[in-house]
């Protein structure tokens, strides 16, 4: 008897727990459709200044996040505001959980990768067009950060690949100006030459986001220009994946991992790689690491279908639920004039979204004008929802390329089969 | 009479609910909710980005796990190289770290070993050291130019990449002797895996954190041997030497029997936290040679925003866990028959 009644009890309390648990999570339901309706009517939505902005980063560094707060404190002392700047450890992490507890920050880092996942989520306010002159940030970048005819989010910034050269082991080799290669023939000659003594010709990572460069130097790419279909499974990216095998195994290119560094700057620094293949945020990271190595920076060069590179871009987003859009939006106007764009650029080393401030950017650092001039035939990342996954599991097998433990041919049908799914999935 | 007892009854049950209500509430709130929320979670789109509970989220039934164990692609596949990676981890781990301890807890718990207590620190300190902090120490030592290459050298043995290196260990040895080509029956696939990749033994990578792991985890379990062997009654060892048994039949015929519910304690902890090890896995990178199950969940719900499938990930390998555990207890009773 007492027993039944032990457990009525402990169902009833259990009940009345998620009841109350459940009313508690369901009370931010309505709250949150007044936040995307005032969304809706302008963003304006707040005051505009004694407010207290939350900013999250993802920080490539002290030298990138003081600025960042400078900027900040900058604005704040201007508009009689506050910023608080959170450097994320890992921004994905962190975002996704600030946002599924309901309080995300009210400006936030948005990788071009994760774009259309906030979109779909409804976790970014439509601010794109608000800003001063929105229309003069390069078209391209624009693009990666519209979705449904919507211009969301402002570009931060962004960054090219190039390739770098460590000039001392360049004259070592016996190599000129001249010799500087342009395509992939000349590429492989020189990568071949710089190669012994415990120094490898090109070093680079192993990811879809260097690979792809190659790809798209081919006439590859792995998704169509409207994002509708995989078109991965190419001879195009096979002819790409198949010269680099060919690198591979004449001993000219190896990745990080094999010659015991974590990414190709590092390999760079420590006279592992005669060449490597990054973007923008090398120089910082040479400056800081290794001030002694000399290196130039020279375009990628180009492939049978002609000169292509990659862009990585983030832009400033503001979040959907944030009570204080109208003081954000205005933040963001402020970090994305021409002026604070280069003192970015003075800090940690990336260009300036604007294209008001190309010229500025080129004259004020000459030996970067090669990630400047990639803006021109620059390609984005793949954005889906689902394919961060996918190209995980590409990058694990572009390894064995050197080694020969990975065949082109079934790396690329999976990598189609893999997308297709995902985009599926959408 | 009776009337004023079963009150004075009722009063007293309140009273104790009253008193056990604040970790009841503790319980209810921190464990009970999450798991049912959860459970919940494993059968929706969730995408961590608004209210679970919310409008946005769509109820998809059993598509996460169909996902995982019926639906072929990559989830799946991956999935199946977690608990490919995981289950020779556990078969590679508890009995190793088993064995190890009790080793240990009887070599500390000889009467005329000197220097008793430094051994036994010596020995535990592995374990209450932050798992964070040794993991980045054997990343450095297992570095391709690393120390413990460094020392192989010596000897003229030209050791692997080690935590880059994804060949299982059955795949090299079987190249060893000469089997390199996989043979036509383990071309049968399982999950989207064939046999040939289910049979390749822990990646070399893994072989690394499965020594980290027998190394931190067996002074822990030392300590419970240790405790119940100064448990065991001395009388029987006296009676043991009396009847003429040897050193070796001692430990066979008096420790080990006494040490039964001990040695079943440790097996389903060690069983439980071999399924569920994560932070040397997500310190080593998302390596598919390394990843497990743990791992994958947490990677799915919030590196892919698919929650859902993190959940039920979460459960299956519950569920996993559970079974095995049950296995277990009836293959090794607590008491002898």
């Amino acid at each position: 008897m007492k027993s039944v009644r032990v457990q009525r009890i402990i169902g009833v309390a259990g009940a009345a727990a998620v009841l109350v648990t459940a009313a508690a999570c369901g009370s931010s339901g309505p709250s949150k459709s007044a936040g995307s309706s005032s969304g809706g009517t302008g963003g304006t939505g707040g005051a505009t200044s004694g407010v207290t902005l939350q900013v999250l980063i993802g920080s490539s560094g002290d030298a990138e996040t003081n600025a960042v707060v400078a900027a900040g404190n900058a604005w704040a002392a201007k508009t009689g505001n506050k910023v608080v700047v959170t450097p994320a450890k890992d921004l994905t992490q962190q975002l996704t959980q600030s946002l599924a507890g309901g309080t995300p920050p009210d400006v936030f880092y948005v990788d071009a990768s994760k774009f259309q996942g906030l979109v779909k989520g409804n976790a970014l306010a439509d601010v794109g067009e608000k800003i001063t002159d929105s229309s003069d940030m390069y078209p391209n970048l624009q693009k990666a950060f519209t979705q449904n005819g919507k211009y969301y989010c402002v570009p931060k910034d962004f960054s090219t690949l190039a390739l770098e050269i460590n000039t001392d082991l360049w004259t070592k080799a016996g190599l000129t100006d001249s010799d500087v290669p342009t395509t992939w023939d000349q590429l492989e000659t020189v990568a071949k030459k710089l190669s012994g003594n415990g120094v490898t010709g090109l070093v680079m990572s192993d990811t879809l986001d260097r690979i792809g460069a190659f790809m798209r130097q081919a006439g590859g790419s792995v998704v169509s220009a409207d994002g509708k279909t995989v078109t991965a499974d190419s001879p195009q990216n096979l002819a790409a994946l198949q010269y680099l095998q060919k690198l591979g195994k004449e001993g000219a290119l190896k990745f990080p991992k094999q010659v015991d560094t974590g990414w190709g700057g590092e390999a760079l620094g420590k006279g592992k790689a005669a060449m490597t293949i990054e973007g923008n945020w090398i120089v910082g990271a040479m400056q800081k690491d290794y001030p002694n190595v000399h290196y130039k920076v020279v375009p990628l060069p180009a492939g049978p279908s002609g000169n292509a590179t990659l862009s990585f871009t983030n832009c400033w987003g503001v979040a959907q639920k944030s009570s204080h859009q109208a003081a954000a939006v205005d933040f963001i106007d402020y970090l994305t004039t021409v002026d604070q764009q280069m003192s970015f650029a003075k800090a940690f080393g990336v260009m300036p979204s604007r294209q008001a401030a190309k010229t500025q950017f080129t004259t004020q650092f000459p030996d970067q004008a090669a990630f400047a001039t990639g803006a021109d035939n620059a390609f984005g990342p793949v954005g889906f929802p689902g394919f961060d996954a996918v190209q995980k599991d590409f990058d694990s097998k572009i390894q064995g390329l050197s080694d020969g433990s990975s065949d082109p041919k079934s790396m690329l049908s999976s990598l189609q089969k893999n997308a297709t799914d995902a985009l599926s999935n959408n | 009479m009776s009337r004023t007892r079963s009150q004075e009854d009722r009063r007293q049950a309140l009273a104790g609910w009253l008193f056990v209500s604040p970790a009841l509430l503790g319980l209810i709130v921190f464990l009970v909710v999450p798991i049912v929320l959860a459970l919940y979670v494993s059968f929706t789109n969730w995408d961590g980005l608004s209210n679970p509970l919310g409008g946005d989220v769509k109820w998809v039934g059993l598509h996460n796990y169909q996902q995982l164990l019926t639906h072929d692609g990559l989830t799946r596949t991956t999935f199946a190289g977690a608990l490919r990676n995981n289950f020779w981890f556990v078969l590679f781990v508890v009995p190793t770290q088993t064995a190890l301890a009790l080793w240990l807890a009887v070599l500390v718990n000889n009467k005329y070993l000197r220097g008793r207590s430094f051994f036994r620190t010596a020995f535990y300190f592995p374990s209450i050291t932050s798992s964070i902090a040794i993991t980045l120490v054997f990343l450095f030592l297992f570095q391709g130019g690393g120390a413990v290459n460094g020392i192989l050298n010596w000897f003229g043995v030209k050791g692997p990449n080690w935590l880059a290196d994804p060949r299982g260990v059955v795949h090299v040895w079987l190249s060893g002797v000469g089997v390199t080509k996989p043979p036509g029956w383990t071309q049968h696939s399982v999950m989207g895996q064939s046999l040939w990749d289910w049979f390749s033994g822990p990646s070399i990578a893994m072989m690394v954190i499965i020594v980290l792991v027998i190394w931190t985890t067996a002074g822990t379990f030392m300590l419970m041997f240790l405790a119940a062997l100064q448990n065991v009654n001395e009388d029987l060892y006296e009676a043991g030497e009396l009847d003429g048994a040897g050193s070796w039949q001692r430990f066979r015929h008096i420790t080990l029997p006494s040490l039964r519910p001990t040695l079943l304690l440790v097996l389903t902890l060690g069983l439980i936290g071999t399924w569920q090890v994560f932070d040397q896995i997500y310190l080593t990178g998302n390596n598919p040679a390394t990843r497990t199950p743990a791992y994958m969940s947490f990677d799915q719900s919030f590196q892919n925003n698919h929650f859902g499938i993190g959940s039920a990930i979460a459960f299956l390998l519950f569920a996993l866990i559970m079974g095995l555990t049950l296995l277990q207890r009836r293959l090794i009773p607590e008491e002898i028959d």
